[in-house]
This record gives structure tokens, sequence and C-alpha cells, in this order.
């Protein structure tokens, strides 16, 4: 094994060497992770607070016909404006966000006790016109609820009569738990990461060594071929290792600068999370390596090589996608899906919640043997004469 | 002592070598000499055990490189058609990797990497890193990483190419010193001169088979001819890819 271990060290060090890919594979993550982080938390929050407290600036058409319903909404601070020509066409054409409509009936209907009509005119699938539409229908609600409180009055109705379920929040979502929709993202990085931690060093020890034309003469030495290649196995999980620590520990210092205030959340990444996490990942680690070695391998150029690490990247995507698009609770049979069962998993370790040993178990259990799988396939890649010498 | 008896490979559909026999005797210089293409690499690669065999026999001192490769990876000192180097390591470091490789202690390496910079003349740039080293400069270190751990047997493999005058007589003297210090040295090569200033025997290899074997003298008798040069091309059968 002593082959094995020479491989690894020199793999090890002659990669500290090369500065610019030593930043970009492992470095370059744990700092602009948490940058983007902070930054898009700051730019949601600080949006999000600007469309609720903008002025509400509101084309009315036919307000001639509904003059106490349009003296509300002046009370209420919005501005009134007079209507485009089209309205759809200008909501449609993104001039203006919401338009109200109110009809030429609107007096008859008010007069004769029937519910009268007010169209909303929007485009929901518009997120920015999202915030504004609801304002809007709010106000509508609230005047609409007002004057039907009063007539109900004026009949010598109790206007509680009308309200027969009082609905009420209880809300007990832990500040841990309401930040889980930025905590959606870690995961995700915490997968890419252990990606890219190890692919160059992967790409550099095998389709490297072949287009340097020193891959022939090190086979040549007396070391067994399924141990050359464990060695740079082990070189590449330690890169990724490396870089997936620095991110969390770069996390662990970053969130405490996240504007909880706008966010309505409170973050916490405390050092037995990290730790949990690292346990967690580290099979992710040995998968990794394991596939971008195998691939690397097979190519028969570095840019061959380098062209399927785009696709490489999709592989740590699916489950995080799979998780924003479908939020599902952890259950014990997900604990066998690699990457699947680690997205889960941080989410549990960073909401601060205690996760059990079987499903940590079998989460590690699982991906450690399939990235084994990977790693015995991988050995034996260069006791194919047609891999050796493909050029 | 490499005995090899009727050697065949072949890639796909093409057949690289078809069926080659011959022998390299202990302390002698052996030349597989033949045109680009003749199938002198793919023969030394199953002799270094990087290939294995479609049919025939190879025995390394007694050793078969399918079964006993390691056995016979320990005594071999190659120097292959490929000699890459690790250009972020100096020479020494590249040199002393493959020391490694090879199970030395930390100390036989220091002391033995100072004997090649000797004799190989390297002094000048051990301890740079090899970016930017010229041909000359790439083949020593590729033959001091060979030669770390003192190998029995010495295979090269078109060793003089792309070398300058200078560098190639150096070459030479280096291989002679290897006969003199009783290695086997066996080396392939498309240069008549080379074979002609250093092998003590001659294996012709041409489209894969032996087209002759001998000592000079007895290569000028089997083909009538006066001057090596005309032997050479009247037992390949042309002149294609030779070079005087």
């Amino acid at each position: 094994m002593s082959g094995l271990g020479t491989v690894y060290r020199k793999e090890i060090r002659e990669n500290l060497r090369d500065r610019r890919s030593l930043f970009n594979s492992v470095l370059l993550g744990p700092i602009l992770f948490p940058i983007l982080f902070i930054g898009l938390a700051y730019f949601a929050g600080s949006k999000q607070q600007e469309r609720a407290e903008k002025t509400l600036e509101l084309p009315v058409v036919g307000a001639q016909y509904a003059p106490n319903l349009v003296g509300f909404l002046e009370q209420q601070g919005v501005i009134i404006q007079s209507a485009p020509e089209d309205p759809e066409a200008a909501v449609k054409a993104q001039e203006v966000q919401v338009i109200i409509r109110i009809p030429e009936k609107f007096g008859d209907q008010w007069k004769a006790g029937e519910p009268a009509v007010v169209e909303v005119i929007a485009d929901p699938s518009r997120r920015e016109s999202d915030i504004p539409m609801r304002r809007v229908k709010g106000l509508l609600h609230a005047y609409g609820g007002q004057i039907g409180h009063l007539r109900l009055q004026l009949r010598g109705v109790s206007p509680t009569l009308r309200t027969a379920i009082m609905v009420k929040d209880v809300d007990l979502s832990t500040p841990q738990s309401r930040g889980m929709l930025v905590m959606i993202m870690l995961p995700y990085v915490l997968m890419i990461t252990a990606f890219t931690g190890g692919m160059h060093l992967a790409i550099d020890s095998t389709a490297g060594e072949k287009e340097r034309k020193s891959l022939e003469p090190l086979l040549i030495n007396p070391v067994p071929r399924w141990q050359i290649m464990l060695g740079k196995m082990c070189a590449t999980a330690t890169y990724a290792f490396a870089s997936l620590s620095l991110t969390l520990l770069a996390f662990r210092f970053a969130f405490p600068m996240l504007p909880t205030g706008a966010l309505g959340v409170d973050l916490n990444l405390g050092f037995d999370a990290i730790g949990g996490i690292l346990l967690a990942v580290a099979p992710v680690v040995v998968l990794a390596a394991a596939m971008l070695t195998t691939l690397a391998a097979l190519a028969k150029s570095l840019r061959e090589a380098q062209s399927y690490m785009g696709l490489v990247f999709m592989i740590p995507m699916i489950p995080s996608l799979i998780f924003m698009v479908n939020p599902m609770k952890a259950e014990t049979w997900m604990m066998a899906i690699p990457m699947f069962s680690q997205n889960l998993l941080i989410g549990e370790f960073v909401r601060g919640e205690s996760v059990s040993t079987l499903w940590l178990t079998m989460s590690m259990g699982s991906t450690l043997l399939i990235g084994l799988a990977f790693a015995a396939v991988a050995a034996t890649l260069f006791n194919r004469p047609r891999i050796v010498f493909s050029t | 002592m490499i005995k090899v008896t009727n050697l065949y490979k072949s890639f796909g559909k093409v057949e690289a070598v078809k069926g080659i026999s011959f022998e390299v005797r202990d302390g002698e210089i052996t030349g597989l000499l033949g045109p680009n293409g003749a199938g002198k690499t793919t023969t030394l690669r199953m002799l270094y055990s990087l290939l294995p065999p479609d049919k025939g026999e190879i025995r390394i001192d007694g050793l078969d490189p399918a079964r006993d490769s390691m056995a016979i990876k320990r005594t071999l000192g190659v120097v292959p058609d490929s000699r890459g180097l690790y250009t972020r390591m100096s020479a020494r470091e590249n040199i002393a990797y493959y020391g490694q490789l090879h199970g030395m202690s930390h100390k036989d390496i220091k002391s033995r990497v100072e004997e090649l910079v000797n004799t190989l003349d390297m002094s000048d740039f051990i301890d740079r890193r090899t970016e930017g080293f010229s041909q000359g400069q790439r083949v020593k270190v590729a033959i001091a990483r060979a030669m770390i751990h003192q190998p029995r047997t010495v295979m090269l493999d078109e060793p003089s190419n792309g070398l300058d005058v200078m560098s190639t007589r150096a070459l030479r003297r280096y291989v002679l010193d290897l006969k003199n210090a009783g290695h086997s040295v066996i080396l392939s090569t498309h240069i008549m001169q080379e074979v002609a200033a250093l092998c003590d025997r001659i294996v012709i290899i041409a489209n894969g088979m032996i087209a002759a074997d001998g000592t000079a003298d007895e290569l000028l008798e089997k083909s009538g001819c006066s001057s090596l040069e005309d032997a050479f091309v009247r037992l390949i059968g042309s002149e294609e890819g030779l070079l005087a």
C-alpha cells in the first residue's frame, strides 16, 4: 500500500502548487457562496419592503360611477390616476401593474343591494405585480366589509352574526424553521462543493496525466494500477473535503451577517451542526471523487474531460431541485438515496433537530456503498490498454 | 536475459506484431531496428508488461510479465516513447517520485540522485521546475527516473528522438557506459547510425515481423551487401521510414 500513499502525497503536493486552479476549485466556493447568500438575502429583503411600503398608484376606469369608493381609496393613501385607453393592453405591456375597472352598472347594483362588481386587472404570473395586486384587493375587501357592516347595523342585525367562523393563526414555526427557505440553498451549495472541490485534481491526475504523456512511464513502476488510481481518488476526495469544510466554516461566520430582521428569520450554524453535516456529507465526497475520476479517466483528452464536468454539475442538482419544487417530510426509506438523503439531513441539522443515528447510518452506508462500487470500477480502468493509450 | 517466442498483438483489425521471436543477452546492447510503425513500440510495451500479448511467450530472467509483472518491473528501467514530466515539480522531485514508487528509502534516493546528476550532467537544472525544459534536459530526467533503482535491464524506446547532435552523443556515451557496467540494454530506433554505433546485436523488424537478426557482420553476410545501409534496405525490402 506504500505505492498508494506515494501517489496520494505527490498529487496533493503537486496540485497545491497550481495556485490558480487551487483557488478556483477549492477556495472560490467558500468565498463566493456566502457573499452571494448575504447579497441575495439583503436584496430580497429590501425589495419586499420597498414594494410593501411604496405609495400605491392606481389607475381607475370609471371612477365617476363610484365616487365614495374612490374617496375611500384616496383616504387610505392610494394615488388615483386616470386610466389608460386600453387597460388590458397596458397591464400586458407591463406599463401598469394593477388597474381597477368600475362598470357602469355599479351604481344600480349598489342601490339594489346586490354585490356590485369591481374588476381588478392584473397579471398574477408576474411576480412583481403580486404585492400591489394583493394590496388593492385588501383595500377593496376592507371597503366592502365596512359597508356590509353598516347595512346590517341599519337593519338592526348584529354584524357578528355574519362571521360564523373566526380563523386564528397559531404560528408554531421556530425562528430556525422559518429560515428553511434560505436553508434550502445550503444543501445545494454543499453538494456542488463536494463535486467541484476535487474536480480539477481528478482531471489533472488522469486525463491531464495522459495528455502530458506521463501516464505510461508512471504505470511502468512496480505499483499495482489500482493503487495508483486509488491514490489519485483519495487526493481528489481530500481536496473536495477541504473545500467543503471551508465552505461550512465560511457560512458559520456569514450567517450572523444575514439581515434576519428583513427576512423574519434567525439562522444559526453551530459547530455541532457543522460536525454533523461534515459527517453526513463525507460519503458524498467519496462518491463524487470516484465518479469524477472515472469520467476523467475515460476521457481521451483534457478538453473532453472538462466538457463532462458540466454534466457532473447536474447530478447534485437533481435532488436539490426536487426538494425545492416539492418539499417533503423526511422518511426513513429516503435515507437510502444518495445525495437526496444528505439534502434532508442537512436540513435537519440546520433546523437544530437531533438526527437519528439510524438515519445517519443509513444515509452514510448507502452512499458509501455506491461510492465504493464506483471506486472499484475506476480502480480497474488503468488495466484497460484503450484508456492508457488513447490520446 | 530476455527470450521472446512467437509474439502476437493486434488492435482491432490492425495486426501490430505478427509472430516475433528474438533473444536479448546479458551484458549486450540489442537494437530493435525498423521503420516507423513496424511494431517496435508495441513489442517493447509487451516486454515491460504494459500490454498483454495476444499470443506467444516472454521470459525476462525466467519471469513471465503476464504473471510476475511487479517482480519484472522492479528489475527493469524503461524510458518509453512517452516521456512526460510533471512540470510543477523540479527535476529532482520528478526523479525522487519514481524512487518512492519503487519503495526506496529517502536516504537511498538522495544519494542515488546525486550519482545520476553527475553521470548525466544535470547539476544546472536538477532543482528547477521542469516547465520549459529542452528536449535534451527532458530526456535526461526521463533516463534518470528510469535508472533510479539501478535496474539490471534497461529498455529505451527511440531515445534520441528530438535530440540535437550534442545530446545524442552524450546519450550514446551513456548507453555504452551502461553496457560496460554490466547492464543489458535493449533499444528501439529507426536510425541506422545509432545501431551501427551502439549495438552488439541487431533485430530488424518490419511489418510486425522479424526481417533479420544477428550481429552487424552476420547481417552483412546474410544480405550479401557491403554496407550496413544497403543491408538494411535489402533485408527490410524498402527504404521507407529509415533514416541514415
